[in-house]
């Protein structure tokens, strides 16, 4: 598997590790909310296809990426840095 | 605001400077010569002063204007850019990330006050070993090694890149027509040093 990374660009698979699944909403740190943070630390979907996931580029830039990547095909549809700036939360 | 002085160790005096490289590096020609001559030429950079700019968040503008003053080199903002000279090196490897390398015993010091608060220095001249392999060669050789596209039109003169050959990390910059510089960790030199020669056997090499 090559992962194009947005700084290095493609780059075999040894390079990256992998850093779990970015379609996750952490909680506010102020948070109480147990179901909410049950499921942020226990539960995945497991998709068979498209999946947004964390990987960083340790043997490289060791910049973190979100990769696209089908789970089925293993084929690759987008890399970008993640947003610099954290997106709001809900349940804080 | 929290303390963001750089890190500058005592500079490398290239009169006692001892290589990690000794008993290894006894100049001759190896391998399988042809009447061509050595496929590869391999030497180790010695009494160099490295250092490792990173930017704050913003401020990619400000150090690359900073090492400009120092180094005295234009820099690009195109991701791996850089130059090569005979006395300084600098090249971006990761995103607001670059290494500067030269033959000026202050070089760091120097850097380190021109990035002022817009990024920090790290002093990597006593961490880090720099072995030059030149030659028609060398290509060859690297691709061996490293998944990178070495082609001539692929990497630029003067780019450099951050990649790995199994868990020895390694800054490679294209230093010249055919010559490449490798940083590699100082305790890593060693073993890199002696995969650099097997790996060039094939080809014949030539220390100097």
């Amino acid at each position: 598997m090559i992962i194009t990374c947005p700084h290095c660009g493609p780059r075999d698979l040894a390079e990256f590790s992998y850093k779990g699944d970015a379609t996750r909403t952490r909680p506010g740190t102020a948070s109480g909310d147990l179901a909410h943070w049950n499921a942020y630390v226990y539960e995945r979907e497991n998709p068979a296809g498209q999946h947004r996931e964390f990987w960083q580029h340790t043997g490289g830039c060791r910049k973190h990426l979100i990769v696209t990547r089908d789970t089925l095909t293993h084929a690759i549809s987008h890399v970008e840095f993640p947003p610099t700036k954290a997106p709001r939360r809900s349940g804080a | 605001m929290a303390d963001r002085r750089s890190f500058v160790a005592d500079p490398v005096i290239a009169a006692h400077a001892a290589s990690p490289l000794q008993g290894l590096k006894r100049p001759g020609e190896f391998g399988a010569l042809t009447d061509d001559g050595p496929g590869v030429f391999l030497t180790e950079r010695t009494g160099l002063s490295i250092g490792e700019v990173a930017s704050w968040k913003d401020s990619e503008g400000k150090c690359r204007v900073a090492i400009r003053a120092v180094a005295g080199v234009m820099l690009n903002v195109a991701p791996g850019s850089g130059t090569a000279k005979l006395e300084i090196n600098v090249f971006n490897f990761a995103p607001g990330r670059w290494l500067v390398a030269g033959t000026k015993p202050d070089l760091v010091a120097q850097l380190a006050g021109s990035v002022g608060e817009d990024g920090s220095v790290t002093d990597l001249s006593h961490g880090r070993v720099v072995i030059r392999i030149d030659g028609p060669k060398s290509r060859w050789v690297l691709s061996k090694l490293f998944a990178i596209n070495f082609a001539n039109t692929a990497f630029a003169r003067g780019q450099g890149l951050a990649t790995m050959h199994h868990d020895i990390t390694a800054l490679v910059q294209r230093v010249g027509e055919d010559a490449f510089d490798i940083h590699v960790f100082r305790s890593f030199a060693r073993s890199f040093w002696s995969l650099l020669r097997r790996s060039s056997e094939e080809v014949g090499y030539r220390i100097d």
